[in-house]
């Protein structure tokens, strides 16, 4: 057994001048304090990766900067599934007794520590060092590869895609927090500036500043509970030339393993935090994990379906795409989202029911997958 | 029959070829080359030259591009290419193909390399 305790997030955007360590220390003591704890109460620490900092130990490099002498610490990495990684690492920790409470950080001054150059050229290392980076890929491209077929097989077009850009959009303008607060339409998008076709400026996340953070406790520590009540992950490749074919992918494996782990169907779910680095990569999580049919995906948006008031809230507070993606840290504010919608706390951005949670998340190129379902327990 | 035949040199080291390894213990193919087999890890691996032909089955065309040396190239189309032998590849390519294309390779200059390039079959 294992609760959500407490969760911390900074906003998004530029935090000029702040350290990827002073934005992780930022996000942890925001998690630490929801969860009603003291440091030294923290005996074990998961932290993820900085490109603009990187360290062969930036968990301990962590626990020393914050003053924490955690009994169990190290940094995971998969990439764009860390968060949900390291949360269903810290999960089964905490389940089996090799700590008590785990303290999960990412953050990264990832727009103003570097060039918006050298953060494409980092993320551009996930493909081959010989059969794929001397052609000139960028992380849009890959995911231009991908979308060009999912776009082909299933009849999704571009105005389609854009529909996820403009949903998210609208979440972020409700946050405070989120890098974005600009209202867009499909046209918007539809002349954005061409990235890697099909995918266009407004198809892609930002490069952001931000940290985020939660406790992972064996015991709840407040009245709500938010209990993990399964995860399954699946890495079917690394590098998009190595991939399976679409209907082969990461994601229908984990949900899989995560639904039969939790006894959770479809069905059950009340609340979806879903990957968005790319509308596309939104489009077909959604479509593989089963929130909607074969390229249906877009005409669920249309209708409304995942609005804050729709049958399936998603990623109520922006998602990658326009509450932003500071690595790590970005898609665990979906997490973050997720235990402020659970325990009733989302303010203006509050849903009707959100008793039980879906999370997916997605690294590499559609390459590492981990899917969680969440619980509310009073 | 045993031991390993030498190393086929390729594009990536500045060859005009594409070349592939075939397991001859479970006949699997792969492009990336490795001293194993990576389906049933045998040792025991065939190098074959591709003939160059092939499907189109994904293309992207990057207009924004994250190097000075690669910018100079822009607009330039990534392609994935299913090839006649079975293994799929990236590369470049025309910017009219289209996926279901049927293609054939040649090699260009791309920031000095050399690199596959495929143009609709003739």
């Amino acid at each position: 057994m294992s609760f959500i305790t407490g969760v911390g997030l900074t906003s998004y955007g530029k935090h000029e001048g702040s350290s990827s360590l002073d934005l992780m220390s930022q996000a942890a003591e925001l998690a630490i304090a929801d969860a009603g704890l003291k440091r030294a109460e923290i005996d074990g620490i998961l932290c993820g990766y900085s490109t603009v900092s990187p360290h062969i130990m930036l968990a301990t490099v962590f626990a020393e900067h914050f003053g924490i002498r955690p009994s169990y610490a190290h940094a995971v990495q998969v990439g764009g599934a860390t968060g949900l990684a390291m949360t269903m690492l810290a999960h089964h920790l905490v389940d089996v007794g090799v700590a008590k409470h785990v303290l999960v950080v990412g953050g990264e001054n990832r727009l103003t520590g570097q060039s918006r150059d050298a953060s494409i050229l980092a993320l551009a290392q996930v493909g081959h060092p010989d059969y794929e980076v001397p052609l000139g890929p960028t992380i849009p491209a890959y995911y231009g590869l991908v979308a060009s077929r999912y776009m082909h097989e299933y009849g999704v077009t571009q105005e389609d895609l854009a529909e996820f850009a403009v949903l998210m959009r609208r979440h972020a303008l409700t946050h405070p927090g989120a890098q974005f607060h600009e209202a867009i339409t499909v046209a918007d998008v539809m002349k954005s500036k061409p990235v890697a076709l099909p995918l266009k400026l407004l198809d892609c996340c930002p490069v952001s500043d931000g940290g985020a953070a939660f406790v992972v406790s064996r015991e709840r520590t407040g009245d709500i509970g938010v209990r993990v009540r399964g995860c399954a992950q699946a890495h079917t490749h690394q590098h998009v030339t190595a991939a399976p074919n679409l209907s082969e992918l990461g994601a229908e494996i984990a949900i899989a393993k995560a639904k039969a782990a939790s006894g959770v169907a479809i069905s059950d779910v009340r609340y979806a935090a879903v990957y968005d680095s790319f509308t596309i990569t939104l489009a077909m999580l959604l479509e593989d994990l089963g929130l909607a049919g074969r390229g249906e995906a877009a005409a669920r948006v249309r209708a409304g379906y995942f609005n804050a008031d729709g049958a399936m809230p998603l990623n109520t507070h922006g998602g990658l795409l326009s509450y932003g993606h500071c690595g790590v840290g970005g898609a665990m504010a979906h997490l973050v989202e997720t235990h402020l919608q659970m325990t009733g706390r989302a303010g203006n951005r509050q849903v009707r029911d959100a008793s039980i949670a879906l999370l997916h998340g997605d690294g590499g190129v559609l390459s590492s997958h981990v899917s969680m379902f969440l619980e509310r327990v009073r | 029959m045993s031991g390993r035949q030498a190393a086929l040199a390729d594009w990536t080291k500045g060859e005009p070829a594409i070349v592939y390894q075939s397991c001859r213990a479970c006949g699997g193919l792969q492009y990336f080359r490795r001293g194993f087999c990576a389906v049933c890890g045998s040792a025991e691996l065939a190098e074959h030259r591709a003939s160059g032909e092939g499907t189109i089955y994904a293309t992207s065309l990057v207009l924004r591009a994250a190097t000075p040396e690669t910018r100079a190239h822009v607009p330039y189309n990534i392609v994935l290419v299913d090839t006649s032998e079975g293994f799929r590849m990236m590369a470049h390519g025309d910017h009219d193909l289209a996926i279901g294309d049927k293609v054939t390779a040649r090699f260009e200059r791309f920031t000095g390399r050399l690199i596959p390039y495929f143009s609709k079959s003739k």
